[in-house]
């Protein structure tokens, strides 16, 4: 019977095997960054280890950094505490680290494949769940907690339970002005937040493999989201032309035995997924949350659900739950809800397509009196770029800010975050109750989406902007 | 690690679904560098409702947490498992778990303990209606017990074991380092290496 290109990932990198163990896995790439590794380091320190593959593991900064003033010393003193860990940490045993000020920092996920380094059939791993965005490369790249970053620091490998594979075959066309993230946040709504418990999911069919890696990596991104803990697309043309060139790609013929390798992670025709979930591309329409978690979606035309439409008990109380969170009423228009702030930013839009699709919606417009918004690309090589294209104009010039790469508002550890009771349309991939601020209030959404959000100053779509019958928004939410 | 055998204690019932990770604890608690000290933070938004459950003076002292389905989703935080520990809770049990957060409790010696949402429901009853409730989590017989309940559980034999020994996965690991090292020598060279050592 064929395997399945998780399969084939898997089983490319099992050190041992034994019944009744897991298997003990190798690890090819390990990303650190401030917020999961210091205790990591302290267990190495306390058990007198090293470091076992310097050259396979790469740090970064990102969850605490500033987006304003950052040549100056960073206000708030655990944030800075925190950030010298890792500068201690990476400068004693050895790693190679991008720090604040460095032209490669950036959003972990987000440097990783800029660099080269997120390669077809590669094990990724990062004390951070967003680290399945790698998987649109064709890696198995997975989130850790602090004990196993510990445990691959010190041994490069990890003992894991096999997973099984749920496949997500997407055909058709999307429809204009439908992005991956509309698809992935649709995935989410249909499978669940448990959906994906246990699998590792394969995105796959005619509308996956029309996308960019960019897409693809919001895409796989959010797989967590699903409740996977991985996501996965087959390496295609699309995304050897994507590394060839880049600082730690393959050359000459290194390069060709490369992607002879990478050609063949693919599902075979005959393998067997544990799961299928079959997606139709041309149904989808812009897609934006309610609730308070990335399951409580709807489309954008669509109205406040009902929480007693739901059969289940747990389900409807968790949508009771979120909607006086959220301070909205059933039935009542998701294109009437005010927002205050717009972000655009994180690992999962914060790469330069999305910027450009944003810029691309707010060129010659206005952000809507009293709306803040904010633009934080992924990382320095982004934001270089996107002055070089002059994307920064146009954010500034429509009275947006333009800010300094990090995680930012996706997460709220450094000074930028919601209000009590602030309501944002964020182009990140968590609408947990306070997870942009304590009280604060989020609808995931498109870059696109974000961008006529800002200017209409309630959730809107790009049509929505050439609508002659466009209104500003109401009174009241 | 702490070993896990049998534990016994009072329960705090959390009816909620879905209840993620930034819940648990907060990202601007996540800036600690430690792994003690989050007992604080843990469901800080929630318990500043008097309300809340976990503030309940009854509930104080009690050290199994019983949740609605998919406890745990998610951000990665190890961060949550040490702040439930720290504020004394020695096992949780769920009808779902979240891969990573399940995970990162087993690493800990935190017990997870998966039952069908029928039992959890017959275990809300009980404790809600008689607060001083006993529930006893039994690792050895893979069983939770409590007034008129009586539920097998599953989990797999090797976390089982390394529980009951309160075993270290990396020691147990680098007694396969020439595994690890036949292994490195045979990694295609196009490979991509951070730094050249």
């Amino acid at each position: 019977m064929g395997r399945t290109l998780a399969e084939k990932v898997w089983d490319d990198h099992v050190v041992r095997r034994a019944e009744g163990e897991p298997d003990l896995l190798f690890i090819d790439l390990h990303l650190l960054h401030e917020v999961t590794s210091p205790q990591a380091f302290d267990g190495l320190r306390e058990n007198g280890r090293r470091v076992r593959r310097l050259d396979l593991t790469i740090a970064t900064e990102d969850h605490n950094t500033p987006t304003l003033d950052i040549d100056k010393p960073i206000a708030d003193p655990v944030s800075r505490a925190q950030l010298e860990t890792l500068r201690k940490n990476c400068a004693e045993f050895g790693v190679r680290l991008h720090p604040l000020g460095d032209v490669e920092q950036g959003v972990v996920h987000v440097v990783g494949p800029q660099l080269g380094l997120t390669q077809p059939g590669a094990t990724v791993v990062c004390g951070d769940s967003h680290t399945s965005t790698h998987g649109a490369f064709g890696a198995l790249a997975f989130g850790i907690g602090t004990s196993q970053v510990e445990h691959v620091l010190a041994t490069q490998t990890l003992p894991m339970t096999r997973p099984r594979t749920m496949a997500i075959t997407v055909e058709g066309e999307l429809p204009d002005g439908v992005t991956a993230k509309d698809l992935i946040l649709a995935i989410i709504a249909r499978i669940g937040t448990g959906g994906g418990q246990g699998y590792v999911l394969e995105y796959r069919g005619s509308a996956i493999e029309k996308l960019s890696m960019e897409a693809r990596m919001t895409i796989c991104n959010m797989s967590i989201e699903a409740g996977a803990r991985a996501g996965m697309i087959a390496p295609d043309q699309t995304t050897f032309d994507y590394l060839e060139g880049r600082d730690h790609a393959p050359e000459g013929e290194e390069w060709d035995a490369a992607v002879a390798y990478w050609r063949t992670l693919r599902s075979d025709d005959d393998a067997v997924f544990d799961a299928e979930v079959f997606i139709d591309a041309a149904a989808l329409s812009p897609f934006v949350t309610w609730g308070t978690n990335p399951g409580q979606g709807a489309p954008l035309s669509a109205s406040v659900p009902d929480p007693a439409s739901y059969e289940d008990a747990s389900e409807r109380h968790a949508a009771e739950r979120a909607l006086e969170y959220m301070g909205l009423t059933a039935g009542q228009p998701l294109r009437d809800i005010r927002v205050d702030t717009v972000f655009v930013g994180s690992c999962t839009n914060g790469r330069i397509e999305d910027l450009r699709a944003a810029a691309d919606v707010l060129g010659g417009r206005k952000v809507a009196g009293g709306v803040r918004m904010l633009v934080v690309p992924g990382s320095v090589r982004v934001a270089l770029q996107a002055v070089e294209e002059g994307l920064d104009k146009v954010f500034k010039q429509a009275g947006a800010e333009w800010r300094h790469a990090g995680c930012s508002m996706c997460l709220g550890m450094n000074p930028d975050q919601l209000a009590p009771g602030e309501r944002s349309a964020s182009t990140s991939n968590r609408n947990f109750e306070g997870r942009q601020g304590k009280g604060g209030r989020t609808h995931l959404v498109s870059p696109q989406v974000a961008a006529a959000t800002a200017v209409l100053g309630r959730l809107a779509s790009p049509a929505d902007l050439t609508d002659a019958s466009a209104t500003p928004a109401p009174a009241g939410v | 690690m702490e070993a896990f055998t049998t534990h016994s204690g009072r329960a705090v019932p959390l009816r909620r679904s879905n209840v993620d990770t930034d819940q648990i604890i907060p990202a601007h608690w996540l800036k600690k560098v430690t792994r003690h000290g989050f007992e604080d933070g843990l469901f800080e938004a929630w318990r500043r409702d008097d309300d809340f459950v976990l503030n309940h003076r009854e509930r104080q002292g009690a050290t199994v947490l019983v949740a609605g389905p998919d406890f745990g989703t998610g951000s990665s935080r190890e961060h949550a498992v040490w702040a439930l520990q720290n504020y004394g809770f020695k096992a949780v049990i769920s009808s779902r778990f979240a891969d990573i957060f399940r995970g990162n409790s087993l690493k800990n010696g935190l017990l997870t303990v998966v039952l069908p949402q029928e039992t959890v429901e017959l275990l809300w009853e009980l404790t809600e209606a008689d607060p001083g409730a006993g529930i006893t989590v039994d690792l050895p017989a893979r069983e939770v017990r409590a007034e008129g309940v009586v539920a097998a559980f599953e989990l797999d034999e090797h976390a089982r074991w390394r529980l009951l020994n309160g075993l270290d996965d990396i020691s147990l690991t680098l007694q396969n380092e020439a595994d690890i090292t036949a292994y490195e020598t045979s990694r295609h060279s196009f490979k991509p290496r951070t730094i050249e050592v």
